[in-house]
């Protein structure tokens, strides 16, 4: 399928109503962009993007490097304003960031206070949020235990690998107990295993507290393995270029749903894509 | 700080060399042999003039150090962290930063007369500009990152300068007070042989008008100790400090 094709069906898509494509239809969308613009000094890297998340939804974007997906992040999570259009956060127009909104950067290690140990650096989190001081260790405790992470508690960021470091940054996000987790690029520096350890700690995360995904990747694989849905983005100006449902059943499996025929076809699909939009 | 032994060959040869050189040339109104020099100094010691004047000379530049660290400390986290403040007094700072300091003795002994306060106040207008300027760089220079994460909690502004801003600039900032530590004590004798009757500075002065030179070389030494001495406590306290901060800020 050609980028232009893939357009068409999304408008076509579009017209009949976004929301009724999805396996969540009837949920109520979180974030919504109604033709959302951004321009830098002149030129357009966002071009009247319509976008709608539903709430507990995973959608994962993917594009070229160029096509605007961490601005579409940053926009989402309100670290940027858009240029024209609207973004509403469940159902009132968004003002910035929220601390109910966590955002996880990719470069894990320029993200956290080096001079604060582990547990300093969730509690960080706790202190923005004006948790009492008697409150804290308790909390911090039973975060740093579900990323993995109970027994480093007194170590310095730089005493960590980046595993170990991007777990962290986890950790001080969901002190946050967000409703919305903002992930760009979480796990693009990390080695093979250390990544397929981490995405399937964070579905089991997204599982239990039903949190909202929005999760930018290079990775084709790892869009289709977390999403429900994929979201392909066109550079210059970046677009919307192709919208693909992920109905792979859940529990994910790193085995065998990446052996899965509809995951083939779909990754074939997203390949294409990528290369027709790289063209 | 480790020395070799051997570092102290040269010194000691030195010391010997200028023993024999002084006592062959003999009397002299700007040379004296180590020996008188040691023995002035035990004498300065032992009647208290020396301590009083240290303590005078110290205490100016540590007051003066103290002022004009914190205004420059104020004014470099006011100025790095808000662009537009920076702008407006871009080129009053830069006009005012070239007038040296001891430039301003003859107004401030006008406006304050002798003594410690005006000491204090050349001080510590030298002071502010090293703690100014690299206050200054190392507040806008905090990773970026730090500041979307601060923005991405929410934390209010003052939150954000005591839990990010400060303690990421702080190795930097601590480099800035040594070296405005430097800066007073140097300030202060310079002021004390220009002008003011009291302190270290002073005292060698009067030892050259009273054609002692081995005591005015004693107060010169014992300025080096105290210069020394004052470099090296810093340097420990920022080791100590800051030793996984600085490691950390250094790290690619």
């Amino acid at each position: 399928m050609t980028a232009e094709t893939a357009t068409k069906e999304l408008g076509a898509a579009r017209l009949a109503g976004a929301d009724a494509r999805r396996g969540g239809a009837g949920r109520d969308a979180l974030i919504e962009f109604a033709g959302v613009s951004l321009a830098f000094a002149g030129k357009t890297v966002l071009d009247k993007i319509d976008l709608s998340i539903a709430k507990g939804e995973i959608v994962c974007i993917v594009g070229p490097s160029g096509c605007g997906k961490t601005t579409a992040l940053r926009l989402a999570s309100g670290l940027l304003a858009p240029s024209a259009g609207a973004i509403a956060f469940n159902g009132a127009p968004l003002q910035g960031p929220r601390r109910d909104v966590a955002i996880v950067f990719q470069d894990y290690g320029k993200a956290l206070l080096p001079w604060r140990t582990a547990a300093g650096n969730v509690s960080l989190a706790l202190e923005a949020a004006g948790t009492p001081r008697k409150a804290r260790p308790q909390r911090i405790g039973a975060l740093l235990a579900k990323v993995g992470l109970p027994n480093h508690a007194d170590k310095y960021p730089s005493q960590m690998s980046g595993g170990m470091q991007q777990r962290l940054q986890i950790a001080r996000c969901l002190a946050q107990e967000p409703i919305a987790l903002m992930m760009d690029e979480p796990f693009g520096a990390l080695d093979a295993m250390t990544r397929q350890e981490l995405q399937d700690e964070l579905l089991d995360i997204a599982a239990a507290s039903g949190a909202t995904i929005f999760f930018v990747t290079h990775d084709l694989e790892e869009a289709i393995y977390l999403g429900d849905r994929v979201i392909g983005l066109l550079p210059h100006p970046g677009r919307v270029g192709i919208e693909l449902k992920i109905d792979l059943p859940r529990p994910r499996d790193q085995v065998a749903t990446r052996e899965a025929a509809q995951f083939l076809r779909l990754r074939r699909e997203l390949y294409d894509f990528i290369k027709s939009a790289e063209r | 700080m480790k020395v070799d032994a051997r570092a102290f060959a040269l010194p000691l040869a030195l010391i010997v060399m200028a023993e024999i050189g002084a006592r062959a040339h003999g009397p002299s109104d700007s040379l004296a042999p180590p020996s008188a020099i040691a023995a002035a100094f035990l004498e300065a010691l032992s009647d208290g003039s020396l301590l009083i004047a240290t303590r005078d000379t110290l205490a100016s530049a540590f007051a003066g150090l103290l002022v004009g660290g914190a205004i420059g400390l104020s004014l470099g986290v006011a100025l790095g962290a808000v662009p537009a403040l920076n702008r407006a007094l871009e080129a009053a700072i830069e006009l005012t930063r070239p007038i040296p300091s001891v430039a301003l003795v003859p107004i401030a002994l006008v406006a304050l007369g002798f003594g410690y306060r005006l000491e204090i106040a050349i001080v510590a207008y030298a002071c502010v500009w090293p703690l100014l300027l690299l206050t200054r760089a190392a507040v806008a220079g905090v990773e970026p990152r730090l500041i979307e994460v601060a923005r991405a909690l929410r934390l209010n502004p003052l939150a954000r300068v005591v839990k990010i801003v400060v303690p990421a600039a702080l190795p930097r900032i601590f480099v800035a007070f040594r070296l405005a530590a430097g800066v007073a004590l140097i300030v202060a004798v310079t002021v004390e042989i220009a002008v003011n009757p009291i302190g270290l500075g002073a005292g060698i002065m009067t030892a050259g008008q009273a054609l002692r030179p081995e005591l005015m070389l004693a107060y010169l030494v014992w300025i080096g100790l105290v210069g020394f001495a004052l470099n090296a406590l810093l340097v420990l306290a920022q080791q100590r400090l800051f030793g996984r901060a600085a490691q950390v800020a250094e790290a690619p």
